[in-house]
């Protein structure tokens, strides 16, 4: 019902037949309706995702600029009020009231938070990268069973990342699976490496297969008649892969990891069930969440730079390495 | 649509010499799939096993189904203990399945636009629609948090809903405009010509085109909304709880000690039903998921 109105809008974007408007005028009359009608169908939606990301996202860079109030962590009570960029000291100076925050203060784990924040998702991406690569490569390949290959990645994508979670904290409890069958006796979650790796793992599980599709469809566009020239050139398998595969496989692999990093950057769901942040295992999103109830302001100011902070890592991939997602999205051919 | 197009013209060109000595490389690709296999399936695998066995033998590393029981699925459902986990799934289908919906009607028009009309600012629109994608919802938690608590919206559930358009109306408007520009709209002209009347055209012709699409996306949308967890969990009460935080929390028959066996079970619950539409639209789900990023 929805799909409806395509098949009306075009009827009234071009009613004419093309021979009443004949050459130059008729393309630009069409251009203009084309316009307008464009226009017309994409306003709900720029609507509706300006009151539902633009108008949170300004709302917390006004918020950002004002004080908390409340009792300060030095005891005195704070007005509220205009903060100028005090909030954003706080966190990025870590410092409480004109001094370091103390250990254990939610001001004192910014670079903490965000050394680990990154160390999950360059840990994470390279893997899933390698990996993925890995399985798009033999998913390629032509054999008897292919297909029941291609449905069992999917079933780590379509758990949700909160039952993984959990999952794997099973595996990883002490008297679990992991421990058993590798017969170590780790306290996976209770401790910084072993509590990080649980988590990289888990992660990697969860979108390895995302990663391995993606590739797989960048795969599938290299015509077989490439492979088999460079074969009949005499070309090794390594070479074949470094000089045909990579290159061409490239601008979909780029794609794939800026999706994958820009989703790492914001990880919260493994981290936040399986140690709720605990031996150094707090990301950026869990100390915006654990600050949310200690004070709005504050919270807004790191939720602010969290957003900058992947925004300017978004802006380095399609500027400099260039993954071009819009590019590849619409098919306008402009690069 | 272009995957599976090549996956078929692919299987279907590689057979054409009988190999006369026996083929390693075949082997080492089936050894390599097993591996694939094993990987993606035997934590899901374990978490059905464990989901099945008696709370005794929780830690019991055999791998195959023992001590059956059907007692951690009562557990589930038993509120006794201060979960409510039937309330749980309801409100995940509730918020989920209107997500779904909201971003459909109106990410249907914009994908249509993008997909089919040439307009300024297309480049524009569309960038801005992938960046709202990968907006990280942290951002979105901390301004709503106040905002619903001030108009008093907290445990309600528009107070889910409308944070989880923000991810999942991009998704839609994404994953539809790749497949509408695939369609082969011609069909619609070539039908006016042998005489359909728009109508007609429009039901017998692009209606069962777009169908499978609109379907698929909107298969790909609920997951996400069914999978959300952050929003869900700062966002609602006790009366909104979304399955995905319910069973981040769920509790036990003994403070301190974690309820494996239950969860589980929860687990396998919420992951069943997606994992079999998953199963029975494979193609089309690998399809829209990878939909745009090749080109």
């Amino acid at each position: 019902m929805s799909t409806e109105v395509p098949a009306r809008t075009r009827a009234k974007a071009a009613p004419k037949s093309p021979r009443q408007m004949p050459g130059r005028e008729s393309a630009d009359r069409k251009l203009v309706t084309q316009g307008r009608w464009a226009s017309v169908l994409l306003l709900p939606t720029l609507i509706l995702l300006a009151v539902v990301i633009i108008y949170p996202v300004v709302n917390a860079i006004i918020m950002s600029f004002q004080n908390d109030a409340g009792l300060s962590s030095s005891g005195f009570f704070v007005q509220g009020g205009f903060a100028g960029v005090d909030n954003y000291v706080h966190w990025l100076a870590q410092q409480c009231n004109g001094v370091s925050c103390p250990p254990g203060t939610l001001g004192s784990q910014f670079w903490g938070a965000m050394a680990t924040t990154f160390l999950f998702t360059v840990a994470t991406v390279v893997l899933e990268t390698v990996l993925g690569f890995w399985m798009a490569i033999i998913m390629a390949r032509s054999f008897r069973g292919r297909s029941v290959i291609r449905a069992a990645v999917l079933v780590p994508w379509a758990i949700p990342t909160a039952v993984t979670a959990k999952l794997w904290f099973f595996i990883f409890a002490f008297q679990g699976i992991a421990n058993t069958l590798f017969n170590t006796h780790i306290l996976w979650t209770g401790s910084e490496w072993p509590a990080r790796w649980a988590i990289i793992i888990s992660d990697t599980w969860k979108t390895t297969p995302f990663m391995a599709l993606l590739i797989l469809a960048g795969l599938q566009l290299i015509p077989d008649e490439v492979y088999e020239a460079a074969k009949v050139d005499g070309a090794s398998s390594f070479q074949r892969f470094t000089q045909i595969t990579l290159p061409l496989v490239r601008p979909a692999l780029m794609v794939a990891i800026l999706f994958r990093v820009l989703d790492a950057l914001r990880m919260y769901d493994l981290p936040a069930i399986m140690t709720q942040g605990a031996n150094n295992t707090t990301t950026l999103s869990i100390l915006v969440v654990d600050q949310i109830r200690q004070g709005f302001n504050s919270a807004a100011a790191l939720s602010t730079i969290t957003f900058l902070v992947i925004f300017i890592v978004a802006f380095i991939f399609v500027r400099f390495l260039g993954a071009n997602a819009v590019g590849a999205a619409t098919s306008s051919g402009k690069k | 649509m272009s995957a599976a197009t090549a996956t078929t013209s692919r299987t279907v060109s590689v057979p054409e010499r009988r190999p006369k000595k026996y083929d390693w490389a075949l082997t080492r690709t089936y050894i390599a799939a097993v591996i694939i296999l094993a990987w993606c399936l035997a934590p899901f695998y374990w978490m059905v096993v464990t989901a099945f066995r008696d709370v005794g033998y929780t830690f019991d590393p055999t791998f195959f189904f023992t001590h059956v029981t059907m007692d951690n699925f009562r557990t589930v459902f038993d509120t006794s203990l201060g979960n409510h986990f039937a309330q749980n799934l309801l409100n995940s289908f509730i918020v989920a399945g209107v997500t779904t919906v909201v971003a459909l009607l109106v990410g249907v028009f914009a994908a249509y636009a993008l997909a089919r009309l040439n307009f300024r600012f297309k480049f524009a629109v569309m960038g801005f629609i992938l960046g709202a994608s990968m907006f990280p919802g942290v951002a979105l938690v901390t301004p709503l948090f106040q905002l619903f608590t001030n108009i008093g919206w907290m445990g309600t559930y528009q107070a889910l809903i409308i944070p989880d358009i923000s991810f999942a109306l991009p998704l839609t408007v994404y994953t539809l405009t790749s497949f509408f520009r695939e369609m082969p709209w011609e069909l619609e002209e070539s039908a006016r010509i042998d005489g359909c009347t728009q109508g007609q055209a429009f039901r017998k012709v692009i209606l069962p085109l777009a169908a499978p699409a609109t379907f698929t996306t909107a298969i790909l949308a609920f997951i996400s909304a069914w999978n959300e967890f952050l929003i869900a969990s700062q966002l609602s009460s006790d009366q909104t709880k979304t399955v995905t935080v319910a069973i981040a929390s769920f509790a036990g028959s003994q403070p301190h000690v974690e309820p494996y066996t239950a969860v589980m079970a929860a687990g396998t619950i919420v992951t069943i039903p997606l994992v079999v539409l998953v199963l029975v639209f494979q193609r089309k789900i690998v399809a829209g998921l990878t939909a745009g990023a090749v080109k």
